[in-house]
């Protein structure tokens, strides 16, 4: 089974404000705020540890969630953030100049 | 309301700081007509000394940050301060009058991922431009500028400030600005010097002319909305708050001064001396300036335009009193809506008070 492997890209900017995640993409001014679980996959998205594994360590066992349904919801909100150009995803680990 | 204006209405509640503007720099390299600023170095922050105020303010949470002067570029350091506050994942905009900007600088600014890129053009005639900013060639070095920008992909948006010098401008300006391919924004406000000199107040443009900018739907859109008489103000009017100037924004001078707004001069901490946020919760002044609901305003509380007022608590403070009126407001709001003001009122005037302008520059009229 391939992974994924997602990253977050320099041109966003991003802050925590009380509780909730603020993103923004400076190529299109999108903006999000991520709940507290879109916060936990956000945070972990640092281009190496595949989805799978953000999945299982910091969503499942955070949120009493079971595995299924937070696979499912990740890849959606990661579809989302990607086609903004929030999130970049790779099948390869991604290093910090891939994340234009 | 958009998500973006329900994050600042709830940073705005909380009191948490979201914005902020930054000057890094006084000096400049124009010496526009109207400015406020004392272009003099009197000892700006050191690289190391902003560095350590944006770690204090990424942590704080402040979200937007917008570096200004002066000229930014003046500063040596600048696009190294714009990585690194780009490397804490502020979102990053610059005001500049752009003349140092060349090929080079405009890769590294998108690059760096910078939001927009603002940029003050006085006039689509280079003689008016450049008799306002009294550097030669200003106006061909800055619409260069703003192309090599705008080749790069990076928002950029004008900002037009409306003075007696320009007067008949803008719609050039604005021509220019959609030629261009980049944003305008018009600006009918000369703020007094910091130092308290009023003299370049002469530059504002007279009423009737003020009158006929806003009733353009050229430049001001939903004319009826916006035109139309105020609405006898409700209780949540009299509640409510003049701006975000202290309560989810301040200002932070290049030697670190702290004030609620660059338009309110009300000294209020010195993170050199302070950390940021013991001068954001504790600052007897942004206290204040906090505390001051419309119903509290000495005069603007009992008029009729308090729940539509553009009322800047920065330019009343200036005038004498943070809960006074602001009288360039109270002209707005009359020439807007053609519904005398309670300030107006009170003198017994029926139309603002003007004063003569000062002409610098003959305005020509625009051929059609």
């Amino acid at each position: 089974m391939s992974e994924t492997y997602i990253a977050r890209s320099s041109s966003i900017a991003a802050r925590m404000l009380a509780g909730e995640m603020m993103v923004m993409n400076s190529a299109d001014s999108t903006f999000f705020t991520l709940n507290e679980v879109g916060t936990a996959i956000w945070q972990a998205a640092d281009g190496r540890t595949p989805l799978r594994e953000i999945v299982r360590d910091k969503v499942c066992q955070e949120f009493e969630i079971t595995p299924e349904e937070a696979q499912a919801d990740a890849e959606q909100f990661v579809a989302e953030l990607s086609g903004h150009g929030i999130l970049l995803v790779s099948d390869q680990p991604l290093s910090p100049r891939d994340s234009r | 309301m958009s998500l973006m204006a329900e994050v600042g209405q709830k940073a705005f509640n909380l009191g948490l700081p979201l914005a902020i503007h930054m000057d890094v720099t006084y000096r400049c390299n124009e010496r526009c007509v109207h400015c406020y600023l004392d272009h003099d170095d009197h000892g700006e922050m050191t690289t190391d000394e902003i560095k350590g105020v944006l770690d204090q303010l990424a942590e704080a949470g402040v979200f937007f940050l917008t570096f200004s002067g002066g000229e930014v570029f003046l500063r040596r350091d600048f696009m190294d301060l714009v990585a690194y506050a780009r490397s804490l994942l502020f979102n990053v905009k610059i005001k500049t009058n752009a003349v140092m900007i060349g090929i080079e600088e405009a890769r590294k600014i998108r690059a760096l991922g910078v939001d927009s890129v603002q940029i003050s053009v006085y006039s689509h005639r280079a003689e008016v431009h450049d008799a306002i900013t009294k550097l030669p060639h200003s106006f061909e070095r800055t619409i260069r500028a703003i192309r090599f920008l705008h080749d790069q992909g990076l928002r950029v948006a004008i900002a037009n400030v409306l003075m007696t010098a320009n007067l008949n401008d803008h719609y050039g300006v604005q021509k220019l600005a959609a030629d261009l391919g980049v944003q305008y924004t018009l600006d009918p406000t000369i703020t007094p010097m910091m130092d308290g000199d009023t003299s370049v107040l002469a530059l504002r443009i007279p009423g009737e002319e003020l009158e006929t900018v806003l009733h353009s739907p050229a430049l001001v859109p939903n004319q009826e909305e916006f035109c139309a008489p105020p609405k006898p103000p409700s209780e949540e009017d009299l509640e409510g708050y003049s701006c975000s100037a202290g309560h989810s924004f301040c200002y932070i001078s290049p030697y670190g001064d702290v004030f609620p707004c660059v338009q309110f001069p009300l000294p209020s901490g010195n993170v050199r001396q302070q950390k940021f946020m013991d001068i954001w919760n504790l600052s007897p002044e942004l206290k204040e300036v906090r505390s001051i609901q419309a119903k509290d305003l000495t005069t603007c509380s009992s008029c009729s335009h308090v729940g539509s007022c553009s009322r800047c608590p920065g330019l009343a403070y200036m005038e004498g009193s943070m809960r006074g009126p602001s009288t360039a407001d109270c002209e707005k709001s009359f020439y807007r809506t053609g519904v005398a003001t309670a300030n107006m009122l009170k003198q017994g005037l029926s139309k603002p008070r003007t004063t003569t302008p000062l002409v610098q520059i003959r305005p020509l009229a625009i051929p059609a």
